[in-house]
């Protein structure tokens, strides 16, 4: 998780930024799943040899947010695409330099 | 035979806008879009009004999807806190929706005129579900698609002007972490109680009287991400861009209602939830918002003052707005969060037509709107330019105007709250408005070259003038505000108190 973050703001390169967020978001998946473990339990199947099961709610809160996260990084990703298309660069600092000579 | 379906109606006002940007997502002509989104929020607007009267009747509807009941299912509810809310947000999208015709077919390429709208209708039935659910993880999903919404419109300024594309982007980076941190706090909060329900989630934290860290560091999680989205100062900075660059139709839209529906979960997740911990609360209000809330508002004035973007200046100015509602939600009384929730109103009102002026401005001009661009404005299109003359007024908060009315209550507040140097550093805040404000007439009345008046459309000029209109009618008779705001606060302070 601290590593996509650190991805997000230390990288210049806004497809970079895409990735970290993906992975930041995909740590958090993995802390929710691994909130659902009952000790001892199996997958939520009803059968009879099972006395405990997982919880299945935070897997079904997941499927959820792995949509939207899928949602999020495509979007970025075309992003990323139109500003290459307009800027021809994915590099922020290459980008803020152009910005600064089009403001003068 | 309506009858079964305005028992579904707290569904339908979500469900049906989202239902017909599906349709209308690929529609190649002109104008039948924007006519569907006009037939489907008119119907919108009509089941606001019937929800209104259930309301009036009954107080409290809650509505269970699948007939799963709460703290099994999803539900959203509607009480006297957000049905206010809900009818301002009906109005106003159906008028800013019919001044986005015009805007869009001058902005962007008509052919994408269908997507736009769909795009339109996905941010209006998301942002609606916000003001509804009572679910904390399908807040979330709600917040996802109104923020994915609002990026790809943001991102359809790329037309005008590229640098949209890296508000956007900017929006999404942050917005994205904002709410992942939301889903971490939601992640601990159900660890603890097993519940997304927010009325069960009260009953369920009780249990740990005492606070546990797990709870305190969920919540935190949760106010963080919802501080990001709401852009409340310091975390605001993907918002004045995303603003000023993005068609002029789609700043009105968010200026006027995205923040506000957050800012309105914010609140009732902190008076109706958090409130268990009432020491934990207090905390957070008195040393994290109010004073970030006071930063923000001289802070966003001061930067305002240094525009010379227009569009630049209303949202750095929005920051500052935003900072008067946390300042009077921090207040922990009634009468700060009924001035929290009047000033939720007039601000939606006021930031609406001001930057529906400008955005017609924008389109006169066919660039963006500076301060030298305005020259003789004043004169040369009249009627739009008295518009944003009142809307401006109004947001510095002259008498007759509802920025008035909230300026007033929210002095009360204070002074009953007996914080005496916050009412001087909001009146020297109000003062500053008054100077970017004036850059702006001087601009416009003031300046040396005169124009003869040219004709403007009335198709733009007549929504922008009911939002004006609006703001003098609520700063005159402003008990329907006052009347909805005070609800707001008795159903959110009422469990306070006990």
């Amino acid at each position: 998780m601290v590593g996509g973050l650190f991805i997000i703001i230390t990288s210049q390169n806004y497809l970079k930024k895409v990735v970290g967020l993906a992975i930041f978001q995909t740590a958090v998946f993995v802390f929710f799943v691994s909130l659902a473990k009952v000790l001892d339990g199996t997958a939520p199947i009803l059968t009879k040899m099972a006395n405990a099961y997982s919880n299945p709610l935070p897997h079904v809160l997941i499927l959820t947010a792995i949509v939207v996260g899928v949602a999020t990084s495509a979007l970025g990703l075309a992003l990323v695409l139109q500003i290459y298309k307009n800027y021809e660069t994915i590099e922020e600092k290459e980008i803020e330099s152009l910005e600064l000579k089009s403001d003068k | 035979m309506f009858d079964i379906f305005l028992d579904d109606a707290p569904a339908l006002v979500v469900v049906l806008p989202l239902l017909i940007s599906a349709i209308i997502a690929f529609m190649p002509s002109k104008i039948w879009p924007w006519i569907i989104s006009i037939i489907t929020l008119l119907l919108h607007l009509f089941l606001s009004l019937h929800l209104l009267k259930e309301i009036s009747v009954s107080g409290l509807i809650i509505y269970e999807f699948g007939n799963w009941e709460p703290p099994w299912g999803i539900s959203f509810k509607i009480d006297g806190v957000n049905i206010g809310l809900q009818l301002l947000f009906s109005i106003f999208v159906l008028v800013s929706t019919f001044y986005s015709r015009k805007i869009f077919l001058n902005e962007i390429d008509y052919r994408d005129s269908g997507k736009a709208y769909s795009l339109w209708l996905l941010a209006v039935g998301s942002l609606n579900g916000i003001i509804l659910t009572n679910d904390i993880f399908n807040l979330f999903v709600f917040l996802e698609i109104s923020a994915l919404a609002s990026i790809s419109l943001i991102a359809l300024g790329a037309g005008q002007n590229r640098k949209a594309l890296l508000a956007a982007f900017n929006y999404l980076i942050i917005g994205a972490i904002g709410a992942t941190f939301y889903v971490i706090g939601v992640g601990f909060a159900y660890a603890m109680t097993g519940t997304l329900n927010m009325n069960d989630l009260v009953i369920q934290l009780a249990q740990y009287s005492d606070g546990q860290l797990a709870i305190f560091a969920g919540m935190s999680f949760m106010l963080i991400g919802l501080m990001v989205k709401a852009a409340i100062f310091p975390v605001h900075i993907w918002l004045p861009p995303a603003y000023s660059y993005a068609p002029s139709a789609v700043s009105t839209l968010l200026a006027a209602l995205a923040t506000k529906t957050i800012l309105y979960f914010f609140v009732r997740l902190l008076y109706e939830v958090f409130i268990i911990y009432p020491s934990y609360l207090s905390l957070f209000l008195d040393f994290v918002l109010y004073p970030l809330s006071l930063l923000a508002i001289f802070i966003g004035t001061v930067i305002a003052i240094y525009q010379d973007d227009i569009k630049k200046l209303l949202a750095f100015s929005s920051i500052a707005q935003i900072g008067y509602i946390t300042l009077a939600f921090s207040l922990k009384d009634h009468s700060g969060v009924a001035s929290g929730f009047v000033h939720i109103f007039n601000h939606a009102l006021i930031k609406g037509g001001l930057f529906m002026a400008v955005g017609y401005f924008a389109i006169l001009y066919k660039d963006r709107v500076t301060l030298n661009s305005l020259k003789g404005f004043g004169y040369k299109y009249p009627i739009t330019s008295f518009a944003l003359l009142i809307c401006g007024l109004s947001l510095i908060g002259l008498p007759l105007t509802n920025g008035f009315i909230s300026k007033l209550y929210l002095f009360q507040a204070l002074y009953t709250n007996q914080m005496y140097l916050s009412i001087a550093l909001v009146a020297v805040s109000s003062a500053l408005a008054v100077v970017y404000f004036w850059k702006i007439v001087e601009q416009m009345w003031f300046s040396e070259i005169k124009f003869k008046s040219e004709k403007e459309d009335a198709y733009i000029y007549l929504p922008i003038w009911i939002v004006t209109i609006s703001i003098i009618v609520f700063g005159i008779y402003s008990t329907p505000i006052i009347e909805f705001s005070n609800l707001s606060a008795d159903y959110l302070i009422s469990g306070y108190q006990n």
